[in-house]
């Protein structure tokens, strides 16, 4: 869907009532149990101004905290890889699995490989990777990606998912019991563990401190594809890391209450090395994997930086008015949602994805729950405002694209009427005479489609003032 | 100018605009550090809650309590860590008398020539480093005689924990246990059995992980 302009995925969403039902459902439901586990608003708000400081103190040392997590990671035996681009991370990952002759991949689930779109790279060069969270596990079997960064096949019904079981799972009967479908999924995938030569996951939070690797999950298959496999592969948006060690109970808090409503997820996985002397199970190499793609760059202006506090809880996507309505798949790229607005223009570029910034209300439900205090409407604005502007000291990709000389024409005769008195009076006159007559036409045609038109008072405010002077003042 | 990949993402980072931020004060600790019976009445409940089967008892009594837990449930195979004191005492109370106890796989070599073992096992039995009480969850730090995947393949896992070793919080256990000062190679918090809610946000137990988690917190 990325190809089709997004004006009609979204038609096309809102017209599906089956979609629109299970989003509104699951959506509902997330906020119903955010706001059970974080009852407490002052404690909250502690919380996250905790969560914030943290998230800015590491962007404010990130060249640093980076050179010191490949020190540690390193001295702790960890492989550390860096990559500028998707293309280089993925072909990484292929050297890594050819050189130890694996034919199949085990993933948990990392937003990070969905955004270098690994899986497609290496089923192109003839290797099977195999998507072992439920969610993604689905939605790999229906061919179809994630539409949330936590519940990836949100938008499927139970009705749904027994249809895609039954049809892609040898051997799998109807059933639309969820413990059924569940067993389904584990015995198929307990063989994939077995075999797999190579486990592949996302990190949740890097510490550079002492090299640790923090996953949390509720299932156990990233535990699977970190523990069981000879090899783990490990991928990260250069963003994850944090300074120290005791930064992680109050982000794991924050993570997990905003993601799910949970206290604590069932596992919190912290890998500080490969298999050590002596020890009897657990991979032999650990490697890691740091992905650029955009970020340094987004990391050159310090408004737009705050987007790389994002700690992918997705929180603010349960609270989108927008999303909950049109569901994920309608954003065409690989991060929906208000954090997705953010930053998929900044690493598409504005000509590809900066409609994107303009899909808001800006109702600011996003950052008021966002447990970093990213301020999402402000980075939606200012990104509207480089789709227009000409300045050069914007590091911006695509800066400038929505400028045309009709829109350029328009606000220079509006500024030439608001600094013109005489001819400001004479059009505000006019305009309360004839504006409510306007014919629909052109511009104003596209801006009527959506909205009730303007209407216009017979004295303008400025002429009232004079006559009847300020009540009050 | 460097040509890595590596220099030219730091490069550009160092180059960036410089944003200060101070070091975040460290969270306030739990309010009163509540003493151990609050803490073992915490971690109970907030297992139970996600569906962990909590036994509190005196040390002496978990072995019995094991072989009445084990029976019900008709276990057949249980994966052992022969080297550790837990597992010393589980070989030696089956020598003794075998009643309840099931055949006992002690995890004795690497994981290649061990693999299908572990993954045919009714249950394991591992010790817990410790818990967290208010977040609910219980410490594990594999070791070489313990391994990793004791606590993650068999479809049972037995968690044996001792009250004391239960902290108020996560922000405390890493401080008391100095964490940053030696990290294990995997540590884990676990706060229940493997579960999802992928689909449709019902909850279901049991899916790559152990389907049932039951805790033995040792309380004299």
């Amino acid at each position: 869907m990325a190809n089709e302009p997004f004006e009609n995925n979204v038609d096309r969403a809102l017209a599906d009532a089956q979609l629109r039902k299970n989003f509104a459902f699951a959506m509902g439901n997330f906020i119903l149990k955010r706001r059970a586990v974080f009852s407490d608003a002052e404690q909250t708000e502690r919380l996250r101004t905790i969560g914030h400081a943290i998230k800015q103190r590491a962007l404010s040392r990130l060249p640093e905290l980076l050179e010191q997590l490949e020190a540690a990671c390193t001295r702790n035996g960890i492989r550390v890889h860096w990559a500028e681009t998707t293309a280089v991370g993925n072909r990484i990952v292929l050297e890594i699995i050819e050189s130890h002759a694996a034919a199949r991949v085990v993933k948990g689930k990392s937003m990070v490989s969905e955004e270098m779109h690994l899986n497609a790279f290496l089923a192109n060069h003839g290797i099977e990777a195999i998507e072992t969270d439920l969610g993604e596990f689905i939605i790999q079997l229906n061919g179809e990606t994630p539409s949330h960064i936590i519940v990836p096949a949100i938008h499927k019904n139970k009705a749904q998912i027994a249809q895609i079981f039954h049809e892609k799972v040898a051997g799998a009967p109807y059933t639309e019991e969820v413990a059924e479908l569940n067993a389904i999924a584990r015995n198929t995938l307990r063989r994939k563990f077995y075999e797999a030569g190579i486990g592949l996951s996302g990190v949740n939070f890097a510490v550079a401190e002492t090299g640790t690797l923090c996953l949390v999950e509720n299932e156990g298959n990233g535990r699977m594809c970190t523990t069981v496999p000879p090899v783990h592969i490990a991928v990260m948006g250069l963003e994850k890391v944090v300074e120290r060690l005791e930064d992680l109970p109050p982000l794991l808090r924050l993570l997990t209450g905003s993601a799910t409503g949970q206290l604590v997820t069932t596992y919190v996985n912290l890998i500080t090395s490969p298999r050590r002397e002596g020890e009897k199970d657990g991979p032999q190499e650990v490697h890691l994997v740091i992905l650029d793609n955009g970020r340094s760059r987004i990391y050159q202006d310090p408004q737009l930086r705050q987007t790389l506090q994002c700690v992918r809880c997705g929180t603010c996507l349960n609270h989108c008015p927008v999303y909950t309505r049109i569901g994920g798949h309608a954003y065409g790229f690989v991060y929906p949602g208000p954090i997705g607005k953010i930053l998929t223009p900044q690493v598409e570029g504005l000509e590809k994805a900066g409609t994107l910034a303009f899909a808001s209300s800006l109702c600011g439900a996003c950052e008021e729950v966002c447990p970093v205090k990213i301020p999402i409407p402000a980075l939606l604005r200012r990104l509207r405002d480089e789709s227009y502007s000409s300045a050069p000291e914007s590091s911006v990709p695509g800066r400038g694209c929505k400028q045309n000389w009709a829109e350029r024409l328009a606000w220079k005769g509006w500024a030439f009427l608001n600094t013109h008195p005489r001819l400001n009076r004479l059009t505000t006159a006019l305009l309360g005479l004839v504006g409510d007559y306007l014919p629909p036409a052109g511009p104003l045609e596209r801006w009527m489609r959506y909205r009730s038109e303007p209407k216009f008072a017979p004295r303008s405010l400025h002429r009232r003032i004079r006559e009847e002077g300020i009540a009050d003042e | 100018m460097s040509d890595t990949a590596r220099d030219r993402i730091l490069e550009r980072l160092r180059n960036a605009p410089r944003q200060e931020a101070p070091r975040p004060d460290a969270p306030a600790s739990t309010a009163a550090d509540p003493d151990r019976g609050a803490r073992v009445g915490r971690l109970k409940s907030l297992l139970e809650a996600m569906r962990t089967e909590v036994h509190v008892l005196p040390a002496a009594e978990w072995i019995p309590r094991l072989r009445e837990v084990l029976q019900a449930r008709a276990i057949k195979t249980l994966l052992y860590a022969p080297e550790t004191g837990l597992g010393a005492a589980l070989a030696e109370a089956r020598q003794q008398d075998a009643a309840g106890l099931p055949e006992l796989v002690a995890y004795s070599e690497t994981v290649e020539s061990f693999k299908e073992r572990i993954f045919a096992v009714d249950a394991a039995v591992t010790t817990a480093a410790g818990a967290v009480a208010d977040t609910g969850a219980l410490i594990l730090r594999p070791t070489r005689a313990e391994p990793r995947l004791m606590s993650l393949v068999p479809p049972v896992h037995i968690a044996v924990l001792a009250a004391e070793a239960i902290h108020p919080s996560l922000s405390e256990a890493m401080q008391d246990g100095r964490w940053s000062a030696d990290m294990p190679t995997n540590l884990l918090l676990i706060s229940g059995p493997s579960k999802t809610a992928d689909i449709e946000l019902t909850l279901a137990f049991g899916v790559h992980g152990p389907k049932e988690l039951i805790v033995f917190i040792l309380d004299d």
